[in-house]
Parts: C-alpha cells; sequence; structure tokens
C-alpha cells in the first residue's frame, strides 16, 4: 500500500489535497502538528498521525484549535518547526492568540493550514477565513492544484522562518477533499536541537504599537518575496480580450471553461501565489494590458478588493477598466462555485456558444428521472443513540408542556434540528455554543420566560468550549438542563479520539479526563443513563427540568458506527408478525414512519413492519416504542 | 501510455454511502496515474451519512489536471453501484454519447423503506437507461458479491465489469497490480475473486 511517508523523491502518487499537505508538512521536517477534528481539514492530522512513529513527529488532536496553535507555537518558539490544521470555525477559536502571535513573531517555523468550507457542506457556516490574514497582517498562500498543495507547505516554511512570523496556507474543500497527481520531493530531517532564548522574550506589551511596527516591516519583505513567488502564473495572450485573475480553487474552473469554450487566445489567466499580501507590481504590469478583468475566487470578493484597492491607488495610470466579479454581480457572492458557471459567464462575455445537450434527449430525461427518481434524504445511523436520545427529549418536553426548548451546536447530533430529531433543536451555531445560550436563558425568568432550557452537546465539543459555559452557569445560578450526548467518539468528522477515551490519536494510554468529575468539581449534580432506555431517559430528563439550577445528565451509549467497528453481535430484534396490526393499530406507524430507524422496514405487501437483519444493530429502542409489543427482542 | 477516447475522458461513479464508492475511484484513479495520466477526483461530500446520494467525479486526461467537478452534461462513463443512482447521475451529467454499468440491486431510501414513496420497477429503469445512453450493461454486482460473503465486494465486481466492457483502455495485469496495492494483504485474494467474478458476470443491456 502507498505510503505518505515514502522516501522516493520523484514519484507520482494520487493524493488528496489534504494528503498533500501533510506530505508537504513531512517533506518540510516539522517536529510538532496539532490539530482539533473539523471537516474539511481533518484528514491533514489523519494522514499525519499514521506516518507519525515512522518519521519521528509529535502528532496529536488537542482539546481545541486554539490549544493546537499554541502547541503547534511553541514549537516555533524554540527554533523547531511547528505545524497546525484546522477548518474555518476552528481558525475563529484560534484567533486570539494569532492576532497576538503576529505580533510577537516566533524564531523557528509556524504554518497553519485552514481549510474553508464554501457553501458550508459540513459546517454550520460559510466564511471567508482569508480576512484573518488581512486582520492579523499575515501571509497567505493559496494552493490552487494537488502538487502546489504539497509544495507551497514548504514554501510557507521557508517564508516562516524567513520572517519571523507564522504563515497560513489556505485551502477550500474542493482542493482539500479531491485528489489529483502529486509527485514527490525529498523529505527533510529537522536537525535543530530546540532552545528557549530567554534573552528574546515573545511579549509584546508595554509597547504592542513597536511591535506593530517590526510586523509592517516584516510584511514589507514579505511583498518582496511574494512578487517573485514561482508560483505565480501567467497564461493566455500578451493583450488579452479578458483577464482572468484567481487564486487557489478558482483557477481549476477557469482553465476548465477556457478549454471548454477553446478561448485560449482571448483570455488571460494570472494565478496569484498569495491573496495578502497580494503581488502588486505583477498585478499592475497584467492590469496595464487589459480592458476587462474578472475575478474567480471560492468565498468572498477578497482577491477582488484587493486588486480594487492597487487599481483605485493607480487608476491616473491604468485609465478605466471594466471589472467583472462578485462585488458586481457577475458571480454569485455566496455558495461554492463550480465549472458550469464560469463556463456560461465566459460563453457570455466572449459571445462563444457553448455545447449543449440536444433539447429532445434533455427533455425527456429529466422528466424520466423526476418520474422514477426517489429522494435519499439523510438519516442518523440504525441504532444511533441519537435518535433515542431525541425520541426521549421530544416525550419529556411534550409530557412537561410548558413549550420547552432545546439549544444546541454542531456534531452528527446537530441533525436534531431536522427531520432525522424531530426538529427538537432550536439553536446551533459555534462548538459549545449551546450550553453558553442555554446558560444565559436559564437567567431570564425574572423578566418572564417561563419555559424550561434543556442544552444539548456532545462529548467531544463539551471538552473543546462548554466547560467555560457550565462554570459561568454555576457561579450566576442559571437553570437549565445540559445533556451530554456521550457517544465516546468525535463521531462526524472520522472517529478522532478526545479528552475522556483514555488514549491518543497515536494509540497511546493516557489518563482519561472524565466529564462527569468535571461537572462534579464545578458543583452540578450528574446523572448518567442509558439513551437506549427511552423510559428511564425521558423521567430523567423531566424530573431535572422541574428543578432550578443547572443539573447535567450525561447520556451514554456508544456511537453504532464504533460498535460496528468493534464487531457486533448479530441482531436479537424481530418483529412479531403476529402481533403487528400494521395501520389498524392507530399508531401512526410509530415504528417506520416516525421513528424511522433504517433497521426497520415496512413490507407494503403484507401491511407489516419488519427488521432489517443487514442494518439492525439489535439496540432494542424500537421494541419500546411499539403501541402492540410486536417488536421483540430474542433476549427478553 | 494509455488511448483515451475523450480528452479529458469523465467518468463519474455513483451509489450510496457505504457502498466503496470512494475505493473504486481511487483503484481506477490510481490505475491511470500509474499509466502516466493526470488524473483527478472529486468526491460528493459532506453530511455524507449512511443512506444519502454519493458520487465520485473521476477524470482522466493525457495533458492536464482537471478540476475536480464534472460540467453538466459532460460524463462519458457512469459506472453505477445502485439502479435509481444512475439515473439521478444521468439526469445531471448525461448525454446521448454517454456509456452506463449499472449494478442492478436497489438500495431502497429512507422514503421507500417507511412506505411513504415507491421504488421505480427495475424494467423502467432500463429503459430510461436504453433511451438516454450510447450503451449500457448491467451487472448483479451485490449478488455476485454476497456469493462470495460480502455486500462490500459489490465495488470491486464493478471495476471487473468495467474492464470487461472495453469503454476505457485497461490493461488487467497491471490493474490487478494496482488493485493489490491498494487492498490490505489479507484482503487481496477475496477481492481479486470479486474482480474476476465481475468480469464474467457482466450482462449487455443493449
Amino acid at each position: 500500500m502507498n505510503r505518505l511517508s515514502e522516501d522516493n523523491t520523484g514519484k507520482t502518487l494520487l493524493l488528496m489535497g489534504n494528503e498533500a499537505i501533510a506530505r508537504g508538512v513531512i517533506e518540510s521536517g516539522a517536529s510538532v502538528c496539532a490539530g482539533y477534528p473539523g471537516n474539511p481539514s481533518s484528514d491533514i492530522i489523519d494522514a499525519l498521525v499514521k506516518e507519525s512513529s515512522e518519521l519521528g513527529i509529535h502528532v496529536e488532536w488537542f482539546v481545541n484549535e486554539k490549544v493546537a496553535l499554541e502547541v503547534a507555537a511553541s514549537a516555533a518558539m524554540v527554533g523547531l518547526r511547528g505545524f497546525a490544521a484546522m477548518k474555518q470555525n476552528g481558525l475563529n477559536v484560534a484567533s486570539d492568540f494569532l492576532l497576538n502571535l503576529n505580533l510577537s513573531g516566533i524564531r523557528g517555523g509556524l504554518v497553519l493550514a485552514v481549510c474553508d468550507d464554501p457553501s458550508g457542506i459540513s459546517s454550520t457556516n460559510e466564511q471567508d477565513s482569508r480576512l484573518f490574514a488581512r486582520m492579523g497582517e499575515l501571509p497567505l498562500l493559496e494552493p490552487s492544484d494537488f502538487q502546489e498543495a504539497k509544495d507551497m507547505v514548504k514554501e510557507a516554511f521557508d517564508l516562516s522562518e524567513t520572517l519571523g512570523l507564522p504563515v497560513i496556507v489556505h485551502s477550500v474543500t474542493r482542493l482539500s477533499h479531491a485528489r489529483g497527481n502529486v509527485s514527490l520531493g525529498s523529505i527533510r530531517k529537522s536537525d535543530k536541537t530546540p532552545y528557549f532564548d530567554r534573552s528574546k522574550p515573545f511579549i509584546n506589551v508595554p509597547a504592542p504599537a513597536r511591535a506593530h511596527l517590526r510586523l509592517k516591516e516584516k510584511m514589507v519583505r514579505c511583498l518582496e518575496i511574494i512578487e517573485k513567488s514561482p508560483f505565480n502564473s501567467y497564461t493566455g495572450p500578451e493583450r488579452p480580450e479578458l483577464l482572468i485573475i484567481t487564486a487557489g480553487a478558482g483557477r481549476f474552473y477557469c482553465e476548465e471553461a477556457i478549454h471548454n469554450l477553446a478561448a485560449e487566445n482571448r483570455v488571460g489567466l494570472l494565478n496569484v501565489a498569495s491573496t495578502f499580501p497580494l503581488p502588486r507590481d505583477l498585478i499592475l504590469k497584467r492590469l496595464a494590458l487589459a480592458s476587462t478583468v474578472l475575478f474567480v475566487e471560492e468565498g468572498g470578493p477578497f482577491l477582488e478588493e484587493g486588486v480594487k484597492e492597487i487599481y483605485a491607488d493607480h487608476v491616473s495610470d491604468l485609465g478605466v477598466l471594466k471589472l467583472l466579479g462578485k462585488s458586481t454581480g457577475e458571480l454569485p457572492s455566496t455558495g461554492e462555485l463550480n465549472p458550469d458557471l464560469i463556463i456560461d459567464l465566459l460563453s457570455q462575455q466572449l459571445g462563444i456558444q457553448r455545447k449543449k445537450r440536444p433539447g429532445e434527449y434533455q427533455q425527456g430525461l429529466s422528466r424520466a428521472a423526476s418520474n422514477l427518481v426517489p429522494a435519499r434524504d439523510l438519516a442518523f445511523c440504525a441504532g444511533c443513540p441519537h435518535r433515542a436520545t431525541y425520541w426521549a427529549i421530544k416525550k419529556a418536553l411534550a409530557l412537561d408542556g410548558r413549550d420547552g426548548f432545546v439549544c444546541g451546536d454542531i456534531g452528527c447530533y446537530g441533525m436534531g434540528s431536522g427531520p432525522a430529531g424531530w426538529s427538537q433543536m432550536d439553536t446551533m451555531q459555534a462548538m459549545g455554543s449551546g450550553t453558553g445560550v442555554a446558560s444565559g436563558m436559564g437567567l431570564l425568568d425574572s423578566f418572564g420566560l417561563k419555559q424550561p432550557v434543556i442544552a444539548v452537546c456532545g462529548d467531544s465539543t463539551f471538552y473543546h468550549a462548554a466547560i467555560p459555559a457550565l462554570i459561568n452557569a454555576r457561579q450566576h445560578e442559571s437553570s437549565f438542563l445540559l445533556l451530554i450526548l456521550d457517544n465516546s467518539a468525535t463521531a462526524m468528522t472520522g472517529f478522532q479520539p478526545h479528552p475522556g477515551l483514555g488514549k491518543t490519536a497515536t494509540g497511546k494510554t493516557a489518563p482519561a479526563v472524565g466529564l462527569e468529575d468535571l461537572c462534579r468539581a464545578i458543583g452540578c449534580p450528574v446523572e448518567t443513563v442509558d439513551p437506549y432506555d427511552i423510559g428511564k431517559t425521558t423521567q430523567s430528563i423531566l424530573g431535572n427540568l422541574e428543578s432550578p439550577g443547572v443539573k447535567v445528565l450525561v447520556l451514554k451509549q456508544t456511537c453504532a458506527l464504533v460498535r460496528a467497528k468493534q464487531g457486533l453481535p448479530p441482531s436479537k430484534v424481530k418483529v412479531d408478525q403476529k402481533k403487528c396490526i400494521g395501520d389498524s393499530c392507530g399508531c401512526s406507524r410509530f415504528c417506520t414512519r416516525v421513528f424511522k430507524c433504517p433497521g426497520l422496514i415496512w413490507d407494503a405487501g403484507t401491511g407489516t413492519a419488519r427488521i432489517d437483519e443487514a442494518m439492525c444493530t439489535g439496540c432494542g429502542v424500537c421494541v419500546q416504542i411499539c403501541p402492540e409489543r410486536a417488536i421483540v427482542s430474542e433476549e427478553a | 501510455m494509455m488511448e483515451l477516447r475523450k480528452d479529458p475522458f469523465n467518468v463519474v461513479i455513483a451509489g450510496v454511502g457505504g457502498q466503496g464508492n470512494v475505493l473504486a475511484s481511487l483503484i481506477l484513479g490510481r490505475y491511470f496515474v500509474g499509466r502516466g495520466g493526470k488524473v483527478t477526483i472529486g468526491e460528493t461530500y459532506g453530511v455524507s451519512q449512511r443512506g444519502g446520494s454519493v458520487m465520485s467525479h473521476l477524470r482522466v486526461s493525457r495533458k492536464k489536471q482537471f478540476a475536480p467537478i464534472i460540467p453538466k452534461g459532460d460524463a462519458d462513463l457512469v459506472i453505477a453501484l445502485e439502479p435509481v443512482e444512475a439515473l439521478r447521475v444521468l439526469d445531471d451529467f448525461g448525454n446521448p454519447d454517454i456509456d452506463l454499468i449499472v449494478n442492478m440491486r436497489p438500495v431502497y431510501p429512507m422514503a421507500v423503506l417507511s412506505g411513504e414513496c415507491v421504488y421505480p420497477p427495475l424494467e423502467d429503469i432500463k429503459d430510461a437507461f436504453r433511451l438516454y445512453s450510447r450503451h449500457f450493461w448491467t451487472i448483479n454486482a451485490t449478488a455476485i458479491a454476497l456469493e462470495l460473503g460480502k455486500a462490500i465486494l459489490a465495488n470491486i465486481v464493478m471495476l471487473g465489469a468495467v474492464l470487461e466492457t472495453r469503454v476505457l483502455d485497461i490493461q488487467e495485469a497491471f490493474f490487478v497490480e494496482t488493485l493489490k496495492e491498494s487492498l490490505p494483504k489479507t484482503s487481496i485474494e477475496i477481492n481479486l475473486r470479486a474482480f474476476h467474478d465481475g468480469r464474467k458476470g457482466l450482462l449487455s443491456g443493449k
């Protein structure tokens, strides 16, 4: 099998963008690699974890992105190379540290890979993280293919050491999670001995403005380097009818469109290696030879606004240019790009007809597809403890009768906001914010808010960001119930470990930091129940809603996929076909239409429910919800 | 260097989460990289929990690295692990010159399991394949895989079927090497059997 740490210069592998970034880290000789899982960035650290023992480097998942970046920076404070990886929301968490580190600087090399998720395909938000580079005045490189994803990490480490600054490498879902050709380079081994030089402390006070001036000076040097970067490229005629300026994954779609319309002789394509700082002289040179300019980039109009600023400073030399992009409406300002958007825009701008499917074919096919193809809704997996949890929440809130509501956040359990969890989750923002928002709601009774408040939070999320909110709630005597959905995994991002599990990413045993212990130390009453026991869970929730103060209920049951990986016992649940009376039961088909576990099938032929042995995990939750007791567990 | 009917040659591998779609695209992709091709693979991605539609876009070129998303109507071959998923992909990426290779075993969506929707008759789906493709082949890949003991082997059965159609320029010996390199040692033998049974199990649709 292919290995990412293979020392085979010149060999070409098919690598995921995230694996290419990881290989870049390996080739750069980084000593410490840190992250917190979050898609689309998770595979970078996952890939490095697999190679860590072979390479003798320290790779770990840390409690959150801020701590991960602090750990990676510590290596760079003593002369080594450190690396951190995170998604866009992770950079928000880490930004307070980053926006101090920019002023204090580093002495080794520090590269931060940030993967944005345009359209928020696996996120709670859509944001362009590149703005942090502008705010922190830090260099940001944007690889535009798989080879560059690897090579730019090496470039970023060199730049970081040259400037004494952290450098951001920015990726997006369509690069991080796609695969392409990557030719391997040689692996550098670190020969540095770490040493903390106390004569040069990393402190911005008492004169942060002086430190800021030092940063400005470093960025002047940075611009000189960026202007000459081998990753800047221009293809096309010297005086193009249309000049496209692009960066990152946007280049894919520009090249696709130019190829599709055979417009190579009419369109010029300038790809910039860095969108902060922008290679000013290079851009000015190209603007001077252009009349119409189109900006193509994932995210917001970041490159676009940067170039417009340069243009504004030189407008008297350059004359009037027609500028097209996201801020002028030629391209949508939200959602991710795709090749069709750029092909259609170029087709319109250049007056070249795009090849289309025959109308008859298109219409007939669309009709056939809409008649025949059923939708596939997302659902919790068969046997998922979250389905049982939301069922219990729904039942408890109905029994309580005071119109209680649920504050939540992101994880697999976020699907509780949709049909999979009967729309039981009512707020969803940042990691751990369900607990923080609930702690505030729990203080509003003095204004007359009488509805009971529940917060839900995953186990990994609890460690990441919910602990300060819980401390705050306890200190201020807020009233709400925190449900910690402890499935013993960071399930949504690929089952990475967290501090409660007693092991690290590389499989080493580690002291487990128990979440029940933490909650008790804060002073909260803590109860633990198995969510598969619907009756007991419902009663525990209901009981806790009636008393004042902040209480914690841990719903402990292992993720069904983790149990499947561990080797499941065969299903012991079946539907007694004699007892199941189908629609005449009057239960609205609780089992298949309402509870909707993929392990249960409605058999239209017999008009009864049955178990799909291939899907059922034998959790036994449906046994408890059937009013006719027709679903039976063989153990019972 | 391999021959390509069109450059880039665009393949969509479609199925349902958990069917081994990513591995199938990875093996095909590695094979073409080994033959000197420039390969890009894009994946549907996101909250792809079990039960959702998934697809990979595999693009092979002799010249350059193409985008990870195929433009609409521009696929040359669809390899589908599930019948309605083939039709779903065809609607977006099909054209009169497209070839289809389809595993005819349905994976029923939630709404079908709960009795709210019906799954279309397989003959109706085949009629659509006949009307809206250049050639199509079917295979009972899941049945073949289950005979070998594991439904998940259907993805490798499909790769055997792909070789047999000759739609792609695939050299068997070299492909088998790629297959071996991409799998854990303990499962190579069973996967090679799945691959060979897939070659034998291919059925012509038109």
